[in-house]
Order: structure tokens, then C-alpha cells, then sequence
């Protein structure tokens, strides 16, 4: 199923009625938006919103119940594993932790996709990995062993890594959890740095507001598996959705108001 | 009719294992066999710097236990061999169940402690760590990259640690063959030598390529089992521990009854 003419030319990526399932539980309950060449879109959500399943679904690690997924042409949700492979090349993937190898140097963890999908020299991959580290701002790092980089440094490790095969779709899982806001702002700079260099389609999930309104061109709010508001960061601010105004605004879910309903919410199993 | 489901459950779940482990390996064999052919090399030094750590760093402790094992197959079969007087047969007996029952099973035992039990814990963190997952998102098949070049190093290095299991039982038994039943060393490993048919070394080593592979499977697919959290960790490695002893000991009965009756050895 090719139907490329249906797309704009600038759309990267595209999402019709995109439903993810575990099991019997449905997380994503049909989403649909779509990504620009060139542009920042932040996916915003709370814990448990299925963001991060959204996130996995784009990559190719889980698979969509339905709905459609155009990357480059190709509906990733309904091709073969060998054609996924392919589009899996032109993207690239920051993980929340970093997932660099332990048993690998820093060196070859970026260098790892140039030496399985490319006939590269030794020579060229070396000089390619220094370049990449070199625009993480970690040049001189190559020889390290990932357990002797800090937080900061392993996520900047694990971008350079994601660079390494030129990627056109840059993915972040929550580049900012687990850093102190020094480094996080830092890693921040950077992705607005790749953004500005090399006009790089980047999606990033995450629920920090502050380095969501410094990166993001467009946000995209989702809620309990249902996209509650797309648009860019100025119409996210002035709108008077509820639910974004609660997440924007950081107010918390409404407590129990009375004591006379905590009591009966206590007590209600019992009267059955 | 609780009882019967649950019965038909577990079945049915101990099947579903299988046929995972089996699918598991049928893709290990693939990127061995087929893979290279179509541009995705074997990982050839990671396996074998993994038969490294499998084998090679297995003799010490290996040898220690089967020279152990050997020593007390001497004295247990002695206890019942001197009442006929018959203590020269103990080099045979020592010989022929070493290299037809213990050798391969004892190895298969210590291996699952030091390597099964590892690729359950190493596959296990990189799966808990998303590196897994990164694997997967650089195109890079995680079958082919950490599966396979262990299964390569097991199916050649338990063999080998196999004959190297049963001549350090024959060692052991010598021990006692040399101190107690007037054998000199010279004797005992001729007469050792002189009971062994090479049918009985054969089968002891075509059991060990099955328990190698079984091995591996059920430490990698543990490995790839593994839930979130660090906890879980923990509960594959012990899981590939106690499957692995399960299954090799079940393997070993299917495969000496098959040699057994088939062949009459």
C-alpha cells in the first residue's frame, strides 16, 4: 500500500486512529496527528497517560492494534519486519536511561550501527564517531566505559549514538528525568542545537513543562490514551481546554471533597 | 472439573515453553546457517570469547568435581564389586558410567551454574536497561547479535568439556584404583581404556551438544522474558537455573531411551 500523493509533501510523519493494545487493555485509544519536516513536536502526558507506549508504537517496538502509521511513505504498522528494519536506519532513538551496552565503550556503542549496516573503513567510522561525540560535547570520551560517564553524559552518549546513522526522525523518551536542572537544561541546549543545525524532524516525550516550552514547535497533550489538545506552544498556553489548563498549570486531580464521601467510599464494599 | 483445566492450563503452558525455546532456537539456527549468506555476518569473536568464558574458564572448577565424582563412582562401585571379588572391574565401571551418565551430565550441571545462569542475568539487565530495545530501534536483531554466538559456543565447548569431564573422572577413579585394588596407573587407564567402546563415548557427546543447546535456550529466552524492575532479574536467573537442571535431566532420559531401544546401546 503505497499512497504517498494522499500526504503533504512536508509531513514526516503521520498517525490515523493509531490503537495499541496489551493483552485486552487498550492504552491509545485511537490518535491521530501528524509531524512536520524540520519541526520539534513535544508529546506531553502524565504517568500512565500512554505516552511512552505512543513513543514505542513510532519505533517499531510495539505494534498497533489498528490505525495507520506513515513514515517515509510506508505504513509501519502493516509492512514486514525486514522492510521495518529499513525505516528503523533512518530513525534514531534516545532512550530514558541512556541504554548504552556496559560492555561496550563509548566509542563502539556509537560506532555499533555504522559497523552493522555500513561497509565503512575502520578508519572512516572512527572519524565519524569522534564527529558525532564531538557535537554531543563529548569529544575524548570514545574510551570510556558507560559506567564511568555520568547521568548527563550517558544520555549525551546515547544522542550520539542515535545520530550516528544520519537519522531524519530523531526520538526522545524523556531526555530530562533523573538529571539535576543544570544538566537538564544542558541536554535541552542540545536538542534545540541539532534542531537549528540540521533542521531535524525530533519528537520528544515528556512531562517536564519547563523544557517542554523552551524545545517544542508543537505539543501535543495526551490523556488517558486520548489526544486532549494538539497545536503550538502559543495556543497550548492561552487554551482553556480543562484538562490542559490542569496540566499546564500543574493543579492536582480534585481530592475527596466532603468527609461524609471519603467515609461512604470507605465503607461502600461492605453495604454490598 | 476445576482440577481437569488446570491440569489441561499447565499442559498447555509447559507446550507454549517448548515450543519458545524451540522457536528460539530454529532463529538462533537461521543466523547461523542462512544469515551469513545474506549479508548479516556471525558475530564469530564474540563467540568465541564467549566459549572462552563458557569452556575454558569452566576446566578448573570442572575438574576439581568430576575427579570428585569419579573417586566416589570408584568406591561406591568397589563397595559392591570386592563381595564377589571382582575389585578389577572397578576401572570399567568407573569408565563406562562416566563417559556414558556423569560425564555430560555433570558438566551440563556445572555449566548451568556458571554460563546458563549468566545468560538469563545478562540478557535479563540489557532487557531491564532498554538496551533491548535499543537493539531493536538500530535494526540490529537481538537473535542474531546475543543469541547466537552463544549458541555456537555451547554446542562446541560442552562437548569438549565433556571428554575433558570424563578423563578426569577416569583420573579420579585411578586414585583409588592405584591405592586399593592393586592396580598401577598404567593398568587402570589401559584397562579403562580397554572397556570403553567408542559407541559409549559417542552417545555421552551427542547428549552434550543437546543439553548445550537446550542450555542456551532456556537461559536466553529467560533472559528475554524478563519483566521491568531489578527484582526480576533475579527471578529469570533462578527460573534458568532450575528449568535448565529440569530439562536437561528430562532430555537426557528421552535421549538414552532412544539409544537404548533404537540401537540397542
Amino acid at each position: 500500500m503505497e499512497n504517498t500523493d494522499s500526504l503533504e509533501p512536508e509531513v514526516m510523519l503521520s498517525l490515523r486512529d493509531v490503537r495499541v493494545s496489551y493483552g485486552e487493555r487498550e492504552i491509545l485509544h485511537g490518535v491521530s496527528f501528524d509531524v512536520k519536516r524540520g519541526e520539534t513536536l513535544v508529546i506531553l502526558g502524565g504517568s500512565g497517560s500512554g505516552k511512552s507506549t505512543l513513543l514505542r508504537t513510532l519505533v517499531g517496538l510495539e505494534k498497533a492494534s489498528s490505525g495507520e502509521i506513515w513514515i517515509k511513505g510506508k505504513n509501519i504498522a502493516a509492512i514486514p519486519d525486514a522492510e521495518m528494519d529499513e525505516i528503523r536506519k533512518k530513525i534514531g532513538m534516545s532512550f530514558q536511561g541512556g541504554a548504552l551496552f556496559g560492555s561496550m565503550t563509548v566509542g563502539e556503542n556509537v560506532a555499533l550501527p555504522l559497523r552493522e549496516h555500513t561497509k565503512l573503513e575502520d578508519s572512516t567510522i572512527e572519524i565519524m564517531l569522534r564527529l558525532k561525540l564531538e557535537q554531543v560535547g563529548l569529544a575524548g570520551f570514545e574510551y570510556y566505559m558507560p559506567s564511568q560517564l555520568s547521568g548527563g553524559m550517558k544520555k549525551r552518549a546515547a544522542v550520539a549514538r542515535a545520530l550516528a546513522m544520519d537519522p531524519e526522525i530523531l526520538f526522545f523518551d524523556e531526555p530530562s528525568a533523573g538529571l539535576d536542572p543544570i544538566i537538564a537544561a544542558g541536554i535541552d541546549q542540545l536538542i534545540l542545537e541539532l534542531k537549528q543545525a540540521f533542521r531535524m524532524t525530533i519528537i520528544v516525550v515528556t512531562h517536564e513543562l519547563a523544557s517542554a516550552y523552551l524545545i517544542a514547535d508543537r505539543m501535543v497533550l495526551i490523556d488517558k490514551g486520548y489526544v486532549v489538545a494538539i497545536g503550538t506552544t502559543a495556543e497550548m498556553r492561552a487554551s482553556t481546554q480543562p484538562r490542559v489548563r490542569q496540566f499546564l498549570d500543574r493543579v492536582p486531580e480534585p481530592e475527596v471533597a466532603r468527609e461524609m464521601d471519603y467515609l461512604q467510599m470507605l465503607t461502600q464494599d461492605r453495604r454490598l | 472439573m476445576q482440577f481437569v483445566s488446570q491440569i489441561g492450563g499447565s499442559v498447555m503452558n509447559s507446550l507454549a515453553y517448548v515450543g519458545s525455546l524451540a522457536s528460539l532456537g530454529g532463529r538462533a539456527a537461521y543466523y547461523t546457517f542462512v544469515g551469513p549468506f545474506q549479508g548479516k555476518p556471525l558475530r564469530l569473536q564474540r563467540a568465541v570469547s564467549q566459549a572462552m568464558d563458557v569452556g575454558v574458564r569452566a576446566l578448573p572448577i570442572l575438574s576439581l568435581i568430576t575427579f570428585f565424582i569419579g573417586l566416589i563412582l570408584a568406591l561406591q562401585s568397589a563397595y559392591e564389586l570386592r563381595r564377589f571379588g571382582a575389585m578389577n572391574y572397578v576401572a570399567t565401571a568407573v569408565a563406562i558410567s562416566m563417559s556414558r551418565e556423569l560425564g555430560p551430565l555433570i558438566t551440563a550441571i556445572v555449566v548451568i551454574g556458571r554460563s546458563g545462569s549468566a545468560f538469563a542475568a545478562e540478557i535479563g539487565t540489557m532487557k531491564v536497561t532498554e538496551e533491548i530495545d535499543a537493539l531493536e530501534t538500530m535494526a540490529i536483531s537481538p537473535i542474531r547479535f546475543l543469541v547466537t554466538p552463544k549458541f555456537l559456543a555451547m554446542i562446541v565447548m560442552l562437548p569438549c568439556l565433556t571428554i575433558w569431564a570424563n578423563a578426569m573422572g577416569i583420573l579420579g577413579g585411578s586414585l583409588f584404583g592405584v591405592a586399593q585394588a592393586d592396580f598401577t596407573f598404567g593398568r587402570y587407564i589401559q584397562a579403562s581404556l580397554d572397556s570403553l567402546l567408542l559407541r559409549d563415548i559417542m552417545t555421552g557427546l551427542v547428549k552434550s551438544v543437546m543439553f548445550g543447546i537446550t542450555i542456551t535456550a532456556v537461559g536466553c529466552q529467560e533472559g528475554l522474558d524478563t519483566g521491568a524492575g531489578a527484582e526480576q532479574v533475579g527471578r529469570s536467573t533462578t527460573r534458568a537455573v532450575v528449568m535448565s537442571i529440569f530439562l536437561v535431566v528430562l532430555v537426557d532420559l528421552v535421549f538414552t531411551c532412544l539409544f537404548f531401544f533404537v540401537s540397542g546401546s
